[in-house]
């Protein structure tokens, strides 16, 4: 115990050496950043995918490539994006490595499955993308595989479809470790209104993702009964009902929304009384609204189905529980901004992210009112208004929080520092750049552009030209943040143990932490944000 | 946090009941099959599988003896499915 007082958990040398010391290791630590190497990865593939399909869009008729390598781009992007990136991005990542140190634990409760859970990524990875390389290609449905034609088409559906597959039970694995963590490994002291709102995101989180994930895991194996044996689920000629598969597929799907915005939600709720310096505006307010949108996000799947035929009972009552859910999630809203009233602020970059998560947030919820309301969304289904919406919420909400989240906990994961002008211009870039891409696709969609559509009439031109320049200055932008942190990672200045003054636990223990955490696992006798109590770490 | 131990012992001739139960259960699934009930085929045949499941969940995997958290837990997750349910069938039954 004594040694690991000094020495990183870097440092530390295992059973194992070089890459085996990382893909072995059942440290939390290690996990985390082995997942965050790995959805990086993914991740700037997806963009890649994002930038050719936009620069393809750039001009009416063929650009750069043909409608069928169009239709499997699209495909492609959204199912990583979705299911290897953002799905595990920050539970995966931020969780793994910080969960055990904030609630004051040396591990998570189940290390070995934890490491379990990351070799199932990467095999559901490997299988969903070995579609790439087969013969039929890769799939062209969309990442929604939606019934009939995803057991009709001739591209090579069934490995994508069974590496999502494979991949919901990384998310499940995951979810159980976070959850038994929680209860059972909190530090004395620390009851459930004295933990941190990070790891309440990720307990909500982690019951969405036990519950909601074996229905789209079972919806995925009857797409694959359906191709390979005819059994007649989803296809009308045989009985079936296409409309069930969307039921299916949206109740996980929607759920898993939360999956990927509740934890973004706790690493805002982080970053804003640090940087604000000072306790967070209602707290059980925020805590309760967590749990509340986790239970009440099972309950609005529908709102993905208004035009699919459902019966005008079920339209009413899922436009009904849609409006339900935007209360909580803007109660947070309101807490955030309550806090930062008549704060101190620091102007730190993890703060400018956190205040540009606010307001695209609050641009993607609200366009989502317009989506959950049945008269608009008749208009507006399947345009470019609804893809503008879901990457405000899913790239700007969850994105922004990441990249907020990254510059916020980078001196404890490192234990270096960056540098801060680089990443502020980065992130102005980046903000405008984003904004650039996104807000013509609202103006499109409400004028009349489908979604997932290769070619366009003259008029929607000069919007699709200004989201195209969009995309190469938000790719300039990531470039100089992967650039800083990465510089950083290697050539950075030493960080001290509590660079911004934050009040939680993981800035009481080293940068980077040592590999059990705690020399002793601390009694904590104060609220998380209680900045009134400001103690030398 | 909990680490404290509840020491309970079961009867054996509860287990004997409750397998009793479950497989009375299981013939009234089977045997409410012949019997037309049109739009409350799919609701009984749910129904009694969830009877099924909580005499398991309750006596079997002792949740009769566990924290008032975790039955406050499965309590809510058997609420939240029963719920995904019924919003479905609201599709169903009124299209």
């Amino acid at each position: 115990m004594s040694d690991h007082t000094t020495s990183s958990f870097r440092e530390v040398k295992g059973k194992y050496k070089g890459i085996f010391a990382w893909i072995f290791s059942t440290d939390h630590k290690r996990i985390g950043l082995l997942y965050l190497y790995s959805i990086v990865s993914f991740f700037l593939i997806g963009v890649l995918l994002g930038i050719v399909m936009k620069l393809e869009l750039m001009a009416p008729g063929k650009t750069v490539i043909d409608p069928a390598t169009y239709n499997a781009i699209f495909t492609l992007h959204g199912v990583i994006m979705i299911f290897l990136v953002v799905v595990p991005g920050l539970p995966a990542i931020f969780g793994n490595f910080l969960l055990p140190i904030m609630i004051g634990a040396k591990d998570v409760a189940f290390p070995k499955l934890n490491l379990l859970s990351w070799w199932i990524y990467v095999f559901g990875a490997i299988i969903a993308l070995s579609s790439l390389f087969m013969g039929g290609g890769p799939p062209d449905t969309g990442w929604t595989f939606y019934a009939p034609y995803a057991f009709k088409t001739n591209t090579n559906m069934l490995p994508a479809v069974l590496g999502a597959f494979i991949l919901g039970f990384s998310s499940i694995l995951t979810g159980i470790n976070f959850i038994v963590t929680i209860h059972r490994m909190r530090a004395p002291g620390m009851t459930w209104f004295k933990m941190p709102l990070f790891p309440w995101t990720l307990y909500g989180t982690g019951w969405i993702q036990i519950l909601a994930t074996p229905i789209v895991g079972i919806t995925l194996l009857m797409i694959v009964g359906e191709r390979v044996l005819n059994i007649g689920f989803f296809d009308p000629a045989l009985g079936g009902d296409p409309i069930l598969y969307q039921h299916l597929f949206w109740i996980y799907s929607h759920p898993a929304v939360y999956i990927m915005i509740l934890p973004a939600m706790g690493a805002i709720s982080e970053i804003i009384p640090t940087f604000a310096n000072k306790s967070i505006f209602g707290y059980k307010a925020i805590v309760i609204s967590t749990l509340a949108i986790a239970f009440v996000g099972y309950f609005v799947w529908g709102h993905h189905m208004f035009t699919s035929g459902m019966s005008g009972t079920a339209l009413y009552t899922f436009s009904l529980l849609t409006f339900i859910v935007a209360i909580p999630s803007a109660i947070k809203v309101f807490n955030w901004v309550g806090t930062l009233h008549k704060a101190s602020i620091q102007l730190e970059t993890p703060f400018f992210w956190a205040a540009s998560f606010l307001f695209v947030f609050m641009i993607g919820g609200l366009s989502g009112l317009a989506l959950g309301a049945l008269a608009t969304n008749v208009h507006l289904h399947d345009t470019a208004f609804v893809v503008a919406h879901f990457h405000f919420i899913v790239f700007g909400g969850v994105g922004f929080a990441f990249m907020g989240a990254i510059h916020y906990w980078f001196p404890k994961i490192w234990g270096r520092m960056y540098n801060s002008k680089l990443a502020t211009s980065g992130w102005i870039i980046f903000f405008i750049g984003f904004c650039t891409l996104y807000l013509p696709m609202f103006f499109l969609g409400v004028t009349g552009m489908p979604r997932r559509y290769y070619d366009y009439v003259e008029r929607f031109h000069g919007p699709n030209i200004v989201s195209t320049i969009g995309s190469w200055v938000l790719l300039l932008g990531l470039i100089i943040i992967i650039y800083n942190l990465v510089n950083a990672a290697y050539n950075g200045k030493k960080a001290t143990k509590n660079p911004w003054g934050g009040r939680t636990l993981e800035w009481t223990v080293d940068s980077p932490p040592s590999l059990e955490n705690f020399e002793e696992i601390p009694v904590v006798e104060r609220g998380p944000y209680d900045y009134r109590k400001n103690r030398e770490s | 946090m909990n680490n404290h131990k509840i020491e309970h012992i079961v009867p054996y001739r509860l287990y004997l009941i409750v397998l009793s139960g479950l497989i009375l259960l299981t013939l009234i699934s089977v045997g409410v099959t012949y019997i037309e009930l049109a739009n409350l085929t799919v609701f009984t045949a749910i129904f009694l599988a969830c009877i099924k499941s909580v005499l398991v969940l309750v006596f079997f995997m002792h949740l009769k003896f566990d924290n008032k958290l975790l039955q406050i837990l499965v309590t809510a997750v058997f609420v939240l499915i029963a719920l995904v349910l019924f919003i479905t069938f609201l599709d169903y039954n009124f299209r």
